[in-house]
């Protein structure tokens, strides 16, 4: 797919060039020639080759809708129905769901061909996509690296060519930060741009579906496929979704973007900020005026963010209890029994550790000091976006303090990975919709410029990012073996 | 912030997981270090000028019309269970 952006793609079956069925084919042998990278859990061939008939079939009838015989893949985290949904969990290793996500069925009708589901950390939790109960991804950039998590599997089907875009889910960083490390673009949309309905729960008031593409361009195409109101969602937002494609030829003369003081703080290499600086330097070349702004409560994101996601999750993951579907224990003697061996049992280390932390914060006597006071640091660090949102259009940074690292380098050490979020959590706990873009290399390996804007302003931050992508071509450097 | 076995099997009792006595030491050392994570928080001085904040976006809930949204997929959903008998779910028995 080497080049080949979604509207390239659309224009060539539109031509009848190529046909969806071809490209859906070379999609799945791209997956299967690429199987070291265990970017995918499953692979759904039949109805791969189903649905691109169906595409081609309307595009000789001339009626096929805006993405029609584009190849992508899912998370394993969104409901398919009929196809398993394991969301890398043993909980879930034999879940085929009933019904389909909202993102899902919006993909369908747009006449994308979904080839698969995409590896990620187990419910993910995870920010290396060694979580997984599949076994860990590896970045196409360098075989002993991660790819990043938790949409570690799309990223790295997106950055190895097998498809043009992934759709990934972002609680804490979970699009943008394997986005960074694998090269290619990742956007987070606005909490409640993007329905819920049907995406599998970990902390609902951060999850936020989304997309993995080469460039801003592809994200703009499919999120204008995504985003709207659902009504099965009481989180979606009612308010229209803009023309986010059209949007795009607005230009970066005048923009005002935000260097965050604190996003270029200790932890941050040396290396990874330089570059992030120089496409800064470029976005000032293009007409932005470069401002520091300054988050005062930065430093206070991951500490709220990991006892609010866990609070969340321990509530949500309850669900689980061995009954009415997912893993169940052999021989259960109780029902307490079924319930506490089927979980330690379905759930893998990290989930479990989050669900005793979280339970923790959330009991009597610890609620007010870790649940109620993560909260009111929440408020205080939506009010720093906002402050310098009165004076500025976007927020910049480094998406990662340092460029991907070694599987198992942070694996035994659950404060160091979660260091890996320091500067995308936030962005989750204010609602905010962010951008990670290639912005060149360090150490060989590539680097992410996060572009935070305010809620729902998609548009403003897509064309930004698609403006820096006319003037360089980071998003266009693939590794090698790349399809 | 420092965790005893106790304090773990209470937690571990709450969240429905069993956890192996084995298994104790290292999930008491981990659950330790993390929540240590919040000892920033317990710092944050103006955090008590502020209402908590449980979700993004200031919004009412909105009303719907009460019409049947959803037919009937009990099959789909029993079938999904690991064990299920004349449309129940079964678990081991909890009065003797």
């Amino acid at each position: 797919m080497s080049g080949g952006g979604i509207a390239q793609l659309a224009q060539a079956l539109r031509a009848r060039r190529v046909s969806a069925r071809a490209l859906a084919e070379r999609a799945l042998a791209a997956a299967r020639a690429r199987s070291d990278l265990n970017a995918f859990i499953t692979l759904s061939e039949d109805a791969a080759l189903a649905a691109a008939d169906r595409a081609d079939a309307a595009l000789a009838r001339g009626d096929a809708a805006p993405l029609a015989g584009i190849p992508f893949a899912h998370k394993d985290i969104f409901c398919t129905r009929g196809i398993r949904t394991t969301c890398a969990s043993r909980m879930l290793e034999r879940f085929v769901p009933p019904y389909d996500a909202t993102v899902v069925e919006r993909l369908a009708a747009a006449g994308a061909v979904a080839i698969g589901k995409a590896n990620l950390d187990e419910f993910a939790m995870g920010s290396s996509n060694e979580n997984s109960h599949f076994g860990p991804v590896r970045n196409p950039w360098d075989a002993t690296r991660v790819p990043g998590g938790s949409s570690g599997g799309s990223a790295a089907a997106v950055a190895a060519g097998i498809v043009p875009f992934a759709t990934g889910t972002d609680t804490g960083g979970s699009i943008r930060q394997p986005a960074a490390f694998c090269g290619i673009t990742g956007l987070k949309p606005s909490y409640g741009r993007v329905s819920r309905f049907g995406m599998i729960a970990f902390a609902s008031s951060l999850d936020c579906g989304g997309v993995l593409a080469r460039s801003a361009e592809d994200c703009a195409h499919v999120l204008a496929a995504i985003a709207g109101h659902d009504p099965r969602d009481a989180t979606s937002v009612a308010h229209p979704a803009e023309d986010y494609v059209a949007a795009l030829s607005t230009t970066l003369k005048g923009i005002r973007i935000g260097v965050a003081r604190e996003y270029f703080g200790a932890g941050v290499a040396d290396g990874v900020a330089a570059a992030v600086r120089a496409a800064l330097a470029e976005c000032e070349r293009q007409g932005a005026r470069l401002v520091e702004v300054s988050l005062p409560h930065a430093h206070l994101a991951i500490p709220a963010y990991y006892v609010i996601a866990p609070a969340e999750a321990s509530s949500n993951l309850a669900r689980y209890d061995g009954v009415r579907y997912g893993h169940r224990c052999d021989d259960p003697q109780s029902l307490e029994d079924l319930y506490t061996r089927s979980r330690a049992e379905g759930f893998g280390r990290e989930v479990r550790r989050r669900i005793l932390v979280g339970t923790y914060a959330l009991s009597a006597g610890y609620y007010d000091a870790y649940y109620l006071r993560a909260q009111r640091v929440r408020r205080l660090i939506a009010d720093d976006f906002a402050a310098a949102f009165a004076t500025v259009d976007l927020i910049a940074g480094p998406t990662t303090p340092t460029v991907a690292f070694r599987l198992g380098e942070k694996a035994a050490d659950p404060l160091a990975m979660y260091a890996a979020d320091v500067n995308t959590v936030a962005v989750n706990l204010a609602g905010l919709p962010a951008l990670s873009l290639p912005a060149g290399f360090s150490e060989g390996l590539p680097v992410g410029l996060q572009l935070i804007a305010p809620a729902f302003a998609e548009a403003r931050l897509l064309a930004a990012g698609y403006q820096l992508q006319l003037a360089t071509d980071w998003h266009l450097r693939q590794p090698t073996g790349a399809k | 912030m420092s965790i005893d076995h106790a304090t773990v099997r209470r937690i571990a009792r709450l969240a429905r997981i069993a956890v192996a006595e084995a298994e104790l030491p290292a999930l008491a050392d981990e659950l330790g270090r993390v929540l240590a994570l919040a000892d920033a928080l317990a710092a944050a001085s103006d955090a008590h000028a502020v209402e908590p904040m449980a979700h993004p976006h200031a919004q009412a809930l909105r009303w719907r019309d009460d019409v049947v949204s959803e037919t009937d997929h009990a099959d789909e959903w029993l079938a999904l269970a690991p064990e299920a008998r004349a449309d129940l779910y079964v678990v081991p028995k909890v009065i003797e």
